[in-house]
């Protein structure tokens, strides 16, 4: 049984032109301990997709999906009550911009031990003694200290260790990873997708990676999903992905890599693809 | 060969001064310490450093939106004196500067046309009609159209805007352009086209390019020289062959190490160290 099964979802948002479409009939699974990444350009509907699994979007926006099993059970149809005790503990979220999903006003330690006391039930004492442990795991330096530090206090790569940290705080079967190291350099999104790597080896969780970033899908990913415009345009493992995509789409984007660059222009990808993607079909999971 | 050096820099300097408090003394920030480079026309010069290493404000001081506390300065041959009110006109239109978010850099109530009329408007004595030709004609040129001159920022896409933050940089015919960053902001595909649009216009107006970034992938496609920044110092300087060879400073090593790698032969290496781990 696979950890999480999306079958042909589907999300739609009201706009004053009529219904948009974010994302197209796409249908996602996920096994236990497995990596796949979701690759896709701003507007591909990779981020709203797994928002709608965590059911993070706002009530104007109408998802239909004819399956959505988290370990069998139905998430789609579920009380905000059961939903809000699976999320955060079996489901945990890491986000984009570590510096802004922090909440400003509260120390990073109260904001760890909130998770801690509502799905755990800890006292305080083991609360503390967890969000140490916790965060010595996340390679903060002096976590004792840390507790008492409010986000502003620290870098961009920390605020992203300390989101981590309160993500795998109950250690859940599935993290999804929405755009983890976009916003860090290259040599602290190194430590941090290791970090994330050797986390999710050693608690066997099921990891979704959303990025945009080829080379972080080559560094990361067991199976990867491309989407353009809301629509899954091609589903294989990771090596034959780069070594034999099969959509245009696909190759369009190997072949705009600078590091792939023949000659001294890059191939665009609307030269190589002209707009048309092919239709969805064909890429049955 | 002297005549060919579009842009050289003397050791140059830039401190900020914290204002202290009542019981905190005040903190000098070198935030570049003494940077030495020369550019010659027609080639690109990539600066590669991680966040708060100083290459943005070595930008600025290219630009003159910051004045150095130290080092010389020499554009055309010519040493600029860049204290306020000293600079010249015309060595302000010769450097122009396209920033890193073309969210931010296009003011969202001017038009487009306006946007780049506006430097014509402000240093030369154009009439109207001939600021609206130049700035169709070089909408053109960025691979826009005339139709887009009466349209507003925000009816453009990323890739197009900063397009049009090219084009208004291009206005003056400068003949020193610092990208500081131009394309992290954009996805891949969009990435190709900006890279492409800017070799472009190199070739045809012969521009010397001082080009920002973090994304060594890039660099490597676009530099000729290479300059590595940690903590406001040049830690590595070179052609683009010699850096990328053999790079001598270990903050170069760990920074291409940290650069994933999207070649098959790194893919098939982590999937069998992987299932080595997974039998282990």
């Amino acid at each position: 049984m696979a950890l999480l099964q999306i079958d042909n979802l589907t999300v739609e948002f009201e706009t004053a032109t009529g219904w948009f479409r974010a994302v197209d009939g796409v249908s996602i699974s996920v096994e236990k301990a497995e990596v796949l990444a979701i690759v896709g350009e701003s507007g591909s509907g990779k981020s709203v997709a797994m928002l709608a699994v965590m059911g993070l979007l706002p009530w104007t926006a109408k998802i239909t999906a004819d399956r959505m099993l988290f370990e069998g059970r139905d998430i789609q149809n579920i009380s905000p009550a059961e939903r809000r005790k699976l999320i955060g503990k079996d489901i945990a979220m890491i986000f984009q911009e570590p510096v802004a999903s922090l909440n400003p006003c509260f120390t990073v330690g109260f904001q760890i031990e909130e998770v801690l006391s509502i799905h755990l039930g800890l006292d305080a004492k083991a609360r503390r003694a967890r969000a140490i442990e916790l965060f010595s795991q996340v390679g903060l330096p002096n976590p004792e200290e840390r507790l008492n530090h409010f986000p502003h206090q620290m870098s961009g790569g920390q605020c992203q260790r300390v989101m981590i940290a309160i993500a795998i705080a109950c250690n859940p079967k599935l993290l999804i990873a929405d755009e983890p190291t976009t916003a860090l350099d290259v040599t602290i999104q190194k430590q941090i997708l290791d970090l994330i790597m050797a986390l999710q080896a050693k608690n066997g969780m099921g990891l979704i990676m959303i990025t945009h970033d080829m080379g972080v899908v080559a560094e990361t990913a067991d199976r990867v999903v491309v989407q353009y415009k809301g629509r899954k345009m091609e589903e294989a493992d990771v090596l034959s992905l780069f070594e034999s995509p099969k959509s245009n789409y696909t190759k369009a984007l190997l072949a705009a890599l600078p590091e792939n660059a023949t000659g001294d222009r890059l191939t665009t990808v609307s030269a190589f693809f002209d707009g048309n993607p092919e239709p969805a079909p064909g890429v049955s999971a | 060969m002297t005549d060919n050096t579009m842009l050289e820099v003397r050791n140059i300097k830039r401190d900020y001064e914290l204002p202290g408090g009542l019981f905190k003394p005040k903190k000098i920030i070198h935030a570049v310490k003494g940077v030495s480079f020369k550019l010659e026309r027609g080639k690109t010069l990539a600066i590669v450093g991680e966040s708060g290493c100083g290459k943005s404000t070595l930008a600025r001081m290219l630009t003159f939106i910051d004045e150095p506390t130290g080092g010389d300065l020499l554009i055309d041959n010519k040493k600029v004196d860049t204290r306020p009110g000293h600079l010249t006109q015309e060595m302000r239109q010769k450097v122009q500067i396209v920033f890193q978010n073309p969210y931010g850099s296009l003011n969202p109530r001017q038009k487009i046309g306006d946007v780049l009329g506006e430097p014509l408007a402000i240093n030369t004595d154009m009439s109207a009609a001939e600021r609206r030709d130049r700035a169709s004609e070089m909408l053109t040129k960025v691979g826009l159209g005339p139709e887009h001159y009466n349209r507003y920022p925000h009816m453009f896409s990323g890739g197009q805007r900063q397009r049009i933050a090219i084009a208004r940089a291009l206005m003056m015919n400068p003949k020193l352009l610092v990208l500081d960053e131009p394309v992290s902001a954009l996805d891949l595909s969009v990435q190709a086209q900006v890279l492409n649009l800017l070799a472009d216009l190199q070739d045809e107006f012969n521009l010397t390019y001082v080009f920002i970034s973090h994304d060594l992938s890039v660099v490597r496609y676009i530099a000729d020289e290479v300059m590595v920044m940690y903590f406001g110092e040049a830690v590595e300087y070179g052609t683009r062959e010699e850096v990328f060879s053999d790079p001598k400073h270990d903050y170069t090593r760990t920074l291409f190490k940290a650069t994933p790698k999207a070649d098959i032969e790194s893919i098939r290496a982590r999937i069998a160290k992987k299932k080595a781990a997974a039998a282990a």
